[in-house]
């Protein structure tokens, strides 16, 4: 079980913030893969990866990073500070 | 070093004035550069801006680019206090400051903090308008900017 949580326009099109996913996914483009079989709303969020950031336990990461003992999966667009 | 991540507002000269009179002690210290980031409203029809921010990370990722500047440009000290929620045009959104025995590791460092919270500190803003609201998106030249350090 790990949570995962979006951010800004990611979050708006999936309609949540967070949520716990049961998930036997080895790497984050597993994970994406499932997600995006789920529901439409997963499909759009995740449509185009490379417009998008991933986060493993508050660390910048990428896609093909493995999610063994990660406890903590953050997807977002990029980040748009100061 | 200290770093804020608030949805208040900050008093920039109190802040600055703080900053200076607390590294300024130290006699090592021979220059304090400060930078204020303001709400810019380019259309001129921008209502308020929404800046998100994802707690935990914000804080841990900023604390790793200010420990960074630390070292590379040997500073006395360095501040940086970003907003999230709701801001108004003209109003402030964050702001660095360092202190240095130079000026000139103070202006690089404060243009690296600088670099590096645009496009590595995981913020989004979402403006509104009366034709409705948009996230900004993120620009090139940002990300650019970072292969110069």
């Amino acid at each position: 079980m790990i949570d995962v949580l979006y951010f800004a326009w990611v979050r708006e099109r999936i309609g949540l913030p967070r949520e716990k996913v049961e998930t036997g996914a080895a790497t984050v483009a597993d994970l994406v893969e499932e997600l995006k079989a789920r529901e439409d709303r997963y499909a759009a969020a995740f449509a185009d990866t490379r417009s998008l950031r991933v986060a493993l336990d508050q660390e910048l990461s990428d896609f093909s990073a493995p999610l063994a003992g990660v406890r903590e999966v953050a997807f977002f667009p990029p980040m748009t500070g100061g | 070093m200290s770093v804020r991540i608030q949805a208040r507002p900050f008093d920039y000269g109190a802040e600055c004035e703080g900053f200076a009179r607390g590294t300024c002690g130290g006699r090592g210290v021979g220059a304090v550069v400060s930078f204020l980031g303001v709400v810019r409203d380019d259309s001129g029809r921008m209502a308020r801006m929404e800046i998100e921010h994802y707690p935990g990370m914000t804080e841990r990722a900023i604390a790793a680019i200010a420990e960074e500047a630390r070292a590379r440009w040997s500073l006395a000290d360095v501040l940086v206090i970003h907003r999230h929620g709701a801001l108004f045009p003209g109003e402030a959104i964050m702001m660095v400051a360092t202190a240095a025995r130079h000026r000139t590791a103070a202006f690089e460092a404060a243009e690296f903090l600088m670099d590096y919270l645009k496009s590595r500190a995981p913020f989004w803003k979402k403006e509104f308008g009366p034709d409705g609201a948009g996230w900004v998106a993120a620009k090139d030249e940002d990300e650019d900017a970072l292969a110069r350090w």
